[in-house]
């Protein structure tokens, strides 16, 4: 694996770090199977890709994209609390109809912004290679991201939300307006996801409609994969992992992209993707049989 | 406990790593002067397959020998672009000599990825429109490549030719597909030159494609399928409806010819990788990309189907089976 397809890795990992953050909130902390990442992430591309041809700022366009992430969050929220449609069908709903918005938004299916400035545009003349400028920028976001998450998830507010995930009667019998926190947490949760998917337009100078296919099992994989290998009560501790999964996971797709030689072909990629994924979820969890040898602990 | 988990993490992210330097141990022993053609394509697919097998095939009958004076790597992004910007990262960090994107999204991904290693993108519509180069006649910079627009004018002439009294023509395709969308507006302007009404119908997927042909029964009077990689896939969906309504299927592609359309003209994509490769091969000689004019794919292929021409409800016109390159079904 050469430095520029190790770094690539990195930074993909990074970008869908801040979708796994997201898929966090939804999944973990207000216990919402949300689905509308699908749709919420080539949205965030479309709008930070549109806005920036028409010539907007790119730091506002990426603002407006993760604002737009937002407002999808809260469509499926009030489709479920205020319109009682379960979920899961109400996140499937948003999700779909993205797809025809986000063509709308751009119109066109795949716009283009190779020759644009973006939000990396300032550094690049600073003399580093773009492939080490690339991941350096999205690193320092998703670090200011994890910080902010985590403490907004401390703040009394955070803390609400999380009680209103985790047992919502008990929630609400203490005054929590529920439905409140769950409007911002898919707000937040979804926001975060159009935000990674300005930066994905951006770092890769095209915004696509089809690029939000499969964008919450990776992003589920990179949530489960971190918990799995990092487990910690502090919800920092909980973000980054979020992020490390989902660098493990991209680190797998490339392990998988090199494996030809073994006599795999190039179709097998995505069944070797899920045994590194697999192997990476049992290997750390699997009993040493001499370790419990030496130590078999009296009960 | 948690010192467990982090001796795990440490574990975990060990295995990883050493993986990495086992993988990226040399592959088996390579000519040094062996050149190396690194192609990707978004997808498998009928048609982005056989460009793939098109380049290679042009490289090999001029004088390479795959293993030895030519390294031939191929990856696909099985329908994910992350995994296309990965694999784009990957081609550039391990500098081939020429990087062939097979498909939009693939190209676009290459050409972000890297500014000096040589590229010849192919199967993209609209080069100019994805960004992938601003001048056609001089793209200047390191990247150039064939367009795949279809010779859209001849198909619907030759729908003409089978149904000298349509007026309405049906368009399936998916509105999600630059190169679909780019075609159908194409076809919409053409259309009444020939005589034709278009009406649309879209199917985001390729569960939907189905729906999207029956909802044209009684609306159309031909049935057209552009190169629309989400209706192709599905195209039996398609040519099921037209021969339970006596709607006659014609494609954009002849590969979908002997699957069971009735007719088409145009180049198959195998003949689009041989052009490919013929350019990969001007760029292997030490041409400069930025100097190659970007072309659009040239073949005037006419296949027929006349068993399923048959099924749908029409007679093959004479002068078309004079015409004929490749009649299906005939020895």
């Amino acid at each position: 694996m050469s430095l520029v397809a190790f770094l690539g890795a990195v930074e993909i990992g990074l970008v869908f770090g801040l979708v796994a953050v997201g898929v966090f909130l939804s999944f973990r902390v207000l216990n919402f199977p949300d689905l509308t990442v699908d749709g919420s992430f080539p949205l965030g591309a479309a709008v930070a890709a549109t806005l920036i041809t028409v010539g907007a700022d790119p730091y506002l366009a990426t603002l407006a994209a993760a604002i737009a992430g937002a407002g999808a969050g809260l469509v499926t929220a009030a489709l479920n609390v205020r319109f009682r449609i379960l979920h899961l069908l109400a996140s499937i709903l948003t999700m779909i109809a993205l797809f025809s918005i986000n063509i709308r938004v751009m119109g066109r299916p795949n716009l283009a912004i190779i020759a644009q400035d973006t939000v990396l545009t300032p550094f690049y003349g600073l003399g580093a290679a773009q492939y080490v400028v690339k991941p350096l920028f999205v690193g320092v976001a998703v670090v200011l991201v994890v910080w902010l998450v985590a403490r907004f998830l401390d703040s009394e507010f955070g803390l609400a939300m999380r009680a209103t995930g985790a047992n919502p009667r008990m929630a609400r019998a203490q005054g929590i307006p529920t439905d409140l926190h769950i409007y911002v947490g898919m707000a937040v949760s979804n926001g975060l996801v159009g935000l990674a998917g300005a930066l994905f337009a951006q770092t890769n100078g095209f915004a696509d409609v089809t690029s939000g296919v499969g964008t919450i099992v990776v992003g589920l994989a990179a949530v489960i994969l971190g918990e799995t290998l990092l487990r910690s009560r502090m919800i920092v501790f909980m973000l980054a992992a979020c992020v490390i999964g989902s660098i493990l996971y991209r680190i797998a797709v490339q392990l998988a992209l090199n494996a030809d030689f073994l006599g795999l072909q190039a179709s097998d990629l995505n069944l070797v993707t899920a045994v590194l994924v697999a192997a990476a979820l049992i290997l750390p969890g699997a009993r040493n049989p001499l370790r419990a040898l030496v130590r078999r602990e009296p009960r | 406990m948690t010192r467990v988990r982090s001796a795990a993490l440490a574990g975990a992210l060990g295995v990883v790593a050493a993986g990495a330097i086992v993988l990226s141990a040399p592959a088996p022993a390579q000519a040094q002067d062996a050149v190396t053609v690194a192609v990707t394509a978004i997808v498998e697919h009928p048609a982005l397959d056989a460009t793939r097998d098109g380049v290679r095939d042009e490289l090999v009958e001029n004088g390479y020998v795959v293993g030895e004076t030519l390294d031939f790597v191929y990856e696909s992004a099985q329908g994910n672009q992350a995994t296309a910007v990965q694999i784009a990262r990957q081609f550039v960090g391990d500098r081939p000599d020429v990087i062939v994107p097979i498909s939009t999204p693939s190209a676009q991904a290459v050409v972000a990825a890297t500014n000096d290693v040589p590229v010849v993108f192919t199967a993209v519509t609209d080069p100019l429109g994805a960004q992938l180069i601003t001048d056609a006649a001089m793209p200047g910079g390191n990247v150039t490549g064939l367009s795949d627009l279809s010779p859209l004018s001849d198909h619907l002439g030759l729908v003409r030719t089978f149904l000298p009294e349509a007026e309405t023509l049906g368009v399936l395709y998916n509105p999600g597909e630059a190169n679909a969308v780019t075609l159908v507006s194409l076809v919409t302007e053409m259309a009444p030159d020939h005589g034709f009404t278009v009406v649309e119908a879209a199917a985001a997927r390729s569960a939907d494609v189905q729906g999207a042909a029956q909802s044209l029964v009684g609306r159309a009077d031909a049935i057209y399928v552009p190169t629309d990689n989400t209706i192709v896939s599905a195209l039996e969906a398609v040519l099921a409806v037209g021969a339970d309504n006596d709607i006659p299927v014609f494609t954009g592609d002849t590969d979908s010819v002997a699957r069971g359309a009735v007719a088409s003209i145009g180049f198959d994509y195998y003949q689009v990788g041989r052009q490919t490769g013929a350019i990969v091969l001007r760029v292997l000689e030490g041409e400069d990309p930025g100097t190659i004019p970007v072309s659009v794919a040239a073949g005037t292929d006419l296949v027929v189907n006349p068993a399923a021409a048959e099924a749908m409800g029409v007679s093959v016109p004479a002068e078309v089976l004079d015409n004929a390159h490749t009649v299906i079904g005939a020895e």
